[in-house]
């Protein structure tokens, strides 16, 4: 009889986030009023960092275009049911991919390079996300642990092949030599400028809108194809999945085949689209803001967008802050972020019963009583 | 009872009031339940008997109302409470430690003394004592793993006992006992009442109402809507109050035309996970236009039974053949038992039969999701899903007939609804039924068991498996009975009793005659 109380569907995902940032960032105020600096002046700065001018828009709209990817990778395999950790490694694995295609065909025309980029990234991505998939399914080892373990492969890989086997000669930094002109992402500013607009140059570029498209797909996948559907069911229940006739191992696999691929996106924007090149360590944590990004915005494409978006400014903005407030420093920075992660994730529950009291109603009762 | 002088009431509850939200589960409740007598608390699922249940054990504070124990006000804000103030209750689903002896488990959490040995001695010889004066005598040293259902029951009346209650709550108290165990418990109720010892008996069944209370009080809606004497009343008459309009107990149906075999199993054999045999050598057919109906106490194997014909167990031995065609038994594939027309609908709705967080919509395509109808180039055909849903609604009347409300906002009535119009309507050649009407109203049920018999004399062939004998006498034109995962016994309608399909129930085979 007792049925729990609900959220109105509007609070659960546009009020309850904000509440929660609105609270990390009176506890980051707190943390920058304690270093002697003034918080309402960070707020200003961070916001100016990251919206101010053309050139922090561009940045921060780089930068979510990784978080998209990684977001949107953890979001497809929650809906497996999957708490996939490994968005770190597979990103690295897939950077590879696109990172060999452009090496590869360096004098191929760029409408020729970039579908066989993506295919590379994707490719890899997802081979990187295969083996915790098959084992989660076919011998139930847990996709958290062995996730994991595979971030940590991936760097021990990588570092092995960037410093013996990819390193361009005579030089001492690992990475690869630079990825030839014609295979690189078209700039935003690039772009723009063909039809006529101006814009300052940032790393923004192409990948950006394939973001979008791959946000597109996620969602036409999950909500609108029977694939989704089945994985969906895994997600809810393995039981009903079952007596469905749905193979739970056979769509764990798929999910996590998939999260992958998403993940191994993150190159095309990073090597493809800024670097030019294979380095070390480029996916920079990515991988895990991903799972807030995933968190913050309910495991839904356009949430998703929204969440990356944020976490993007608060990287660019957080850069400018660490610029002009010399007490702040890049630590700082990403104790501000963490709170912000801390606050929508873990302590997501503190606001949600207030707010449920406050507004809640209880889970259908009207169709009960019909 | 007849001896002493007028006594207050052991239990009364005076206007108690309780809501959960915009549930308004308890409406003014006032009850007076007289000492040393039985009393039943009746109601559909939803009427409220558990919240004031639990109200009156502490698990729940009542918004407004008194409760009065034998003519004192007493206020209960924990089951700790209750036990002080002389309530003791006997959960539906045991409280017992599994590998615990019988002793062990009656002292647990009142041990007493500062070593386990001297509080155990003393309980044991008091038990001895509360067993002989209420005949309720248990091995005080077997392991409560090792015991029949009914007597693990009756430990949790001894936990009551000993821990001084005076008045016993029993939920649902029959719901896992076969009928012999069900009379023996009444026996000992009756034993408990001349004891001077009270007893609230609350339950949805009416024949259990019928054979052992003194009065009934019967609920809807969260509201008292009559409280009669047992004597004078007819199960009809509770059933009427209970769904406040008039209802069929039994569905209506003409003599079964049963046609070829649709469905047969030979010598099937199911073992768990542990490698213990569930199903043994089961062997038995149904036709074209019949519904046979497996009796059987739960946990006898019938789920295992039901669950490896659908597809989603594999069978160790055997053959099922549907239709006459041997079904290949080396994978399970519900999906291509579905495509040759055999339907299921599922023992255990919510954790198997659907997706309690999807909408009514998405779950009317469960098992279906691959069919032509609902997808178009790649895609899912929203429309048509959402048509067909609206389709099914009115047809099997389910409320509110919104396809987008989540699956979880339905009533259980309407979610059993679904889930058979999702079999029913794809005009299966098998259907196999597991609990059709486990929570699910008096309402509902009678229209679920009218489609039932529809498609029975559509031709269709019928595999009926419930726990609830009066499903299956109302229901079957032949009656299996499984006991220890056999078959033990056939009977066509007109040769099964309650006692006969008792005995079978309880694994004691009748001689050939």
């Amino acid at each position: 009889m007792s049925q729990p109380k609900e959220l109105p569907r509007w609070a659960d995902l546009g009020l309850l986030p904000l509440v929660s940032l609105a609270a990390a960032l009176l506890l980051s105020g707190g943390v920058i009023a304690l270093l002697g600096e003034s918080p309402w002046q960070a707020l200003k700065l961070m916001v100016d960092g990251a919206f101010g001018s053309q050139e922090a828009v561009g940045y921060s709209l780089f930068y979510a275009t990784n978080f998209v990817f990684t977001g949107l990778a953890v979001a497809v395999a929650y809906h497996a049911g999957l708490f996939n950790i490994g968005g770190e490694g597979q990103a690295y694995i897939g950077g590879l991919g696109a990172g060999l295609v452009c090496l590869a065909l360096g004098s191929w025309p760029f409408w020729v390079v970039l579908p066989a980029a993506v295919v590379g990234a994707a490719g890899c991505g997802a081979a990187w996300a295969f083996l915790p998939g098959w084992l989660q399914a076919r011998r139930g080892s847990h996709i958290v642990i062995t996730t994991i373990m595979f971030n940590f492969i991936a760097s021990a890989l990588m570092t092995y092949l960037l410093v013996n086997v990819l390193i361009k000669p005579g030089q001492q930094s690992p990475e690869t030599r630079e990825f030839s002109p014609n295979t690189w992402m078209p700039f935003a500013h690039e772009l723009l400028a063909r039809v006529g607009l101006n814009f300052t140059a940032t790393p923004l570029n192409l990948a950006f809108v394939l973001a979008l498209v791959a946000s597109v797909f996620v969602w036409v996948f999950l909500w609108h194809t029977r694939w989704g559907y089945s994985l969906r069911v895994v997600g809810q229940s393995p039981a009903a999945a079952v007596y469905a006739g749905i193979s739970p191992s056979r769509l764990t696999i798929l999910a996590m085949l998939l999260s992958g691929a998403l993940a191994g996106g993150l190159g095309l924007n990073e090597l493809m689209g800024s670097q030019h090149r294979i380095l070390i360590d480029f996916p920079g944590g990515a991988g895990f803001v991903g799972i807030a990004v995933a968190l913050m915005g309910r495991n839904h494409p356009l949430g998703i967008f929204l969440a990356a978006v944020l976490f993007g400014a608060l990287y660019q903005g957080g850069s400018q802050l660490t610029f002009d407030m010399p007490r702040v420093n890049r630590d700082m920075v990403v104790v501000i972020q963490g709170l912000v992660i801390l606050s929508c994730g873990a302590l997501e529950n503190l606001f949600r019963q207030p707010l449920t009291a406050l507004l809640g109603r209880s889970a259908g009762s009207d169709a009960r009583r019909a | 009872m007849k001896d002493t002088p007028v006594r207050p009431p052991a239990l009364e509850l005076r206007g108690i009031d309780k809501r959960f939200g915009a549930v308004h589960a308890n409406r003014g409740v006032s009850l007076s339940v007289a000492a040393g007598s039985v009393h039943g608390l009746i109601g559909e699922n939803g009427a409220g008997k558990s919240t004031v249940m639990n109200i009156v054990y502490g698990f729940h504070r009542a918004d407004a109302g008194e409760i009065w124990v034998n003519g004192r006000r007493v206020d209960i804000h924990s089951p700790q409470e209750a036990i002080a103030a002389g309530i003791g209750m006997v959960h539906q689903h045991f409280m017992l430690v599994e590998n615990f002896t019988v002793l062990e488990n009656v002292v647990l959490g009142v041990e007493g003394g500062r070593l386990l040995a001297e509080g155990l001695s003393r309980a044991r010889a008091e038990l001895e004592q509360l067993g002989r004066d209420y005949g309720l005598e248990v091995p005080l040293d077997a392991v409560i793993g090792s015991l029949p259902v009914g007597l693990q029951q009756r430990v949790e009346i001894l936990k009551a006992l000993y821990r001084g209650a005076a008045i016993l709550i029993l939920d649902e108290p029959t719901a896992v006992l076969t009928p012999q165990e069900a009379d023996q418990l009444f026996r000992m109720l009756d034993r408990l009442r001349q004891q001077g010892k009270t007893v609230l008996l609350v339950t949805h069944k009416l024949r259990e109402i019928m054979a052992i209370t003194d009065r009934v009080t019967v609920m809807r809606q969260g509201a008292i809507v009559g409280e009669v004497e047992t004597k004078s009343t007819s199960p009809r008459e509770l059933a009427e109050k209970m769904v406040g309009r008039s209802v069929l107990l039994q569905v209506e149906k003409g003599p079964a035309k049963p046609g070829r075999v649709l469905l047969g199993v030979r010598h099937l054999e199911v073992r768990d996970h542990q490698g213990v045999a569930r199903v043994r050598q089961v062997s038995f057919e149904v036709r074209a236009g019949e519904i046979v109906g497996i009796a059987g106490v739960a946990g006898n194997g019938q789920s295992e039974l039901l669950e490896a014909l659908a597809g989603i167990r594999l069978p160790d031995r055997g053959q099922i053949l549907l239709d006459g065609q041997v079904l290949v038994a080396t994978r399970a594939d519900p999906r291509e038992r579905r495509a040759r027309g055999l339907a299921h609908v599922p023992e255990d709705r919510l954790r198997v039969g659907v997706v309690p967080s999807f909408s009514a919509q998405a779950n009317l395509i469960l098992g279906y999701q691959d069919r032509p109808a609902f997808n178009r180039s790649g895609l899912m055909n929203n429309t048509a899903i959402r048509t067909d849903c609206e389709r099914k609604m009115a047809a099997y009347d389910v409320r509110p007939p919104v396809p987008s409300l989540r699956l979880s906002a339905f009533s259980g009535g309407n979610q059993q609804k679904l889930v058979i119009a999702r079999e029913v309507d794809c005009d299966p050649q098998v259907l196999l039924v597991g609990q059709p009407t486990r929570g699910v109203d008096i309402g509902a049920i009678e229209f679920i068991h009218r489609r039932l018999v529809a498609l029975r004399d559509a031709g269709r062939a019928v595999l009926l498996v419930s726990v609830e004998l009066d499903e299956i006498l109302g229901l079957a034109d032949r009656i299996l009975v499984m006991a220890g995962g056999e078959i033990t016994g056939e009977l066509s309608r007109e040769e099964a009793t309650e006692e006969r399909i008792g005995l079978l129930m309880a694994g004691v085979r009748e001689a050939p005659s």
